[in-house]
């Protein structure tokens, strides 16, 4: 079964038996694929409705849907893995988006292209124009992608949001980079994008586990409904 | 069995087809309290039934719609209403499937509806007969399955009225069904409807031909009130941008106007010829009695205003069950949001649902037009789960 390159890289990040809902799905390629080879039980959300009515023609369950308004809908805690491969950038929110992807899911993976890529950081200083490539190949006016930024970037803001990087794959050209220790070291230069497989930091001491419990656990937003990290506590 | 009935102000005769006597020992009690006995369904069926009996589709059909779905209806001599989707080698392949549709409880079409006769009066019901709901219809369609030796369905699928009793099987019968696909429906009967359905129904009652509802009996019909029924319901069931490219203000008399007040408007002459076919095939009391069953739909309400709940069992005990919700652009009557509500509440209970707004533009009839969209879904939901 032939898949697109990143969403190989992926479904690697996807243990076996487990259950996914992929955002911005498409057709259900990712799905089908998770489906087939990893006995996921997926489901997927797809704002076009030709891709919807292609999903579901391959038996897939997706709802026609905006991730920005209908990730509400679902129940705190009810996937292992949410997934939004190369469109967190298309987001009006992609902070929310990320803090709603862990509340309904275990872990996320997510996807981005990075704009600190050294040809874009090359096209932008000698031309003088935004970069146009393989992987962001839009003029800057008409482009899906309205919020850009580099692997350091998001970085950043999975610290600020107190939550943990448990992999990251980097690519450049269909491989791997972190076959190269120096490449990796360098990620923000070398990598075209990156996949990132996310959760939220767990607190094991009994000291934390109380101050969780006492205090409303505030991630430098506000929750719309209770923090499910509680939830996730009780249950250990 | 077979029997006959009459239609229309002429009473015509005609063969109605296969009829089933439900209910004979224990009686059905309805929403109403009111118990029925002994009462006549009828049904077509198409395909096999396989060896353990896992084939069987039910199809729901709506409002005035009838049991001929893909074979020619003796009344109409027309072709079956969804002859493009069901049938050999067709999106629901009766090679493959045991599909089976019934006339509704209420309805005019060989069921017990208020035009059969009253065997205790020895008359004909009229409005004796007693009022039914949504939940009634498909309280009757499972005694039916049950006299056919089935216990599962593959699936339910059904638009607008016939969406209705998908969601009240999901409800009633949790266990009984398998893939649910409602079709441009909703949860409940909105307030904008109900009053579309009010002008039908007093188009017809306001027919001095109506006669309370006795106008079989005292050879009378209200052609005029059901045929001004039929009317308003068709404008609900395109949409602005169907009726703009149908008939646009295209005149019949293409000199100009008239000057009188004659249908001059093509879409004034469409809604006289829907009209005028509607009386020569369906029941003015039963256009009644079928349209208040639609208006009192509502699952929110019967579940305390929480519509989860209404799914929390089928959630519960029934793991295999997926959904399908299915709705269209441009339709007015059941727009997109209602069925978003529905997902939302399926959703919320983890249940297995798919959705898809298809872009139309024939309204609300849209899911009786030939779509590509629409038979490419269908079909692969029944097939691959």
């Amino acid at each position: 079964m032939k898949i697109r390159y990143d969403l190989k890289i992926v479904s690697k990040l996807v243990k076996e038996n487990s259950t996914a809902l992929d955002i911005g799905c498409g057709d259900g390629e990712l799905l089908e694929f998770l489906k087939t080879n990893k006995k996921v039980d997926g489901r997927g959300i797809e704002i076009s409705h030709i891709q919807v009515s292609n999903a579901i023609k391959k038996g897939l369950s997706v709802i026609h849907g905006d991730a920005e308004k209908d990730l509400l809908a679902y129940p705190d805690q009810s996937f292992e893995y949410a997934i939004l491969s190369q469109a967190i950038q298309t987001m009006n929110h992609p902070k929310e988006i990320m803090i709603e992807m862990l509340r309904i899911a275990k872990y996320a993976i997510i996807s981005l292209p990075n704009f600190a890529y050294y040809k874009n950081r090359l096209h932008l200083l000698l031309k003088g124009k935004m970069p146009i490539n393989k992987i962001i190949p839009y003029q800057w006016y008409d482009t899906p992608n309205i919020h850009f930024c580099s692997i350091k970037d998001f970085k950043i803001l999975c610290e600020e949001l107190n939550f943990i990087i448990k992999n990251e794959i980097f690519i450049n050209s269909n491989q791997q980079l972190d076959k190269f220790v120096l490449l990796q070291k360098y990620s923000n230069l070398f990598a075209e994008y990156g996949v990132f497989l996310i959760t939220k930091k767990e607190f094991k001491t009994g000291d934390q586990e109380e101050f969780a419990f006492k205090k409303d656990f505030v991630l430098g937003y506000k929750p719309l409904i209770p923090n499910p990290i509680f939830k996730s506590f009780k249950k250990n | 069995m077979n029997i006959e009935s009459s239609f229309g102000p002429f009473k015509k005769k005609y063969q109605i087809g296969k009829i089933a006597y439900l209910a004979q020992e224990k009686g059905l009690i309805l929403s109403s309290g009111i118990e029925i006995k002994n009462f006549p369904i009828a049904y077509q069926t198409y395909g096999k039934l396989n060896q353990d009996k896992s084939n069987a589709i039910l199809i729901c059909h709506a409002l005035t719609g009838d049991q001929y779905v893909a074979n020619q209806n003796p009344v109409t001599q027309k072709d079956g209403w969804w002859n493009f989707m069901i049938g050999k080698g067709k999106a629901i392949d009766t090679d493959k499937f045991f599909v089976i549709c019934s006339n509704i409880l209420g309805g005019c079409m060989g069921s017990y509806g208020p035009k059969e006769i009253n065997k205790k009066t020895s008359k004909i019901y009229g409005l004796d007969f007693p009022v039914i709901t949504i939940n009634d219809m498909v309280k009757a369609q499972n005694l039916l399955i049950e006299s056919l030796g089935i216990d599962q369905l593959h699936a339910v699928i059904g638009g607008s009225t016939g969406g209705m009793q998908v969601l009240s099987w999901s409800v009633l019968y949790p266990h009984k069904v398998k893939l649910l696909i409602p079709i441009a429906t909703s949860y409940r009967h909105s307030p904008q409807n109900i009053a579309f359905h009010e002008v039908g129904r007093q188009a017809i009652m306001l027919d001095s031909n109506w006669r309370n509802g006795n106008y079989i009996e005292e050879n009378s019909y209200p052609s005029n009130g059901l045929s001004t029924a039929r009317m308003t319901a068709h404008i609900t069931y395109l949409s602005e941008i169907a009726l703009q490219n149908k008939f646009g203000r295209d005149l019949k008399n293409k000199q100009g106007f008239l000057f009188n007040f004659n249908s001059e408007f093509e879409i004034e002459s469409y809604l006289h010829h829907q009209g005028n076919k509607f009386i020569e095939r369906f029941d003015p009391n039963s256009y009644l009695y079928i349209t208040k069953a639609v208006d009192y739909f509502d699952l929110e309400s019967d579940f305390n205003g929480n519509l989860s709940e209404a799914f929390n069992t089928i959630a519960k005990i029934n793991k295999r069950a997926k959904f399908c919700l299915i709705s269209f652009s441009d339709d007015w009557l059941f727009p997109p949001s209602e069925s978003k509500k529905i997902t939302y509440a399926l959703i919320s209970k983890g249940i297995n649902v798919s959705v898809v707004a298809i872009e139309s533009n024939n309204g609300h009839d849209s899911f009786l037009v030939k779509n590509e969209q629409l038979e490419n879904t269908i079909s692969g939901f029944i097939n691959s789960n």
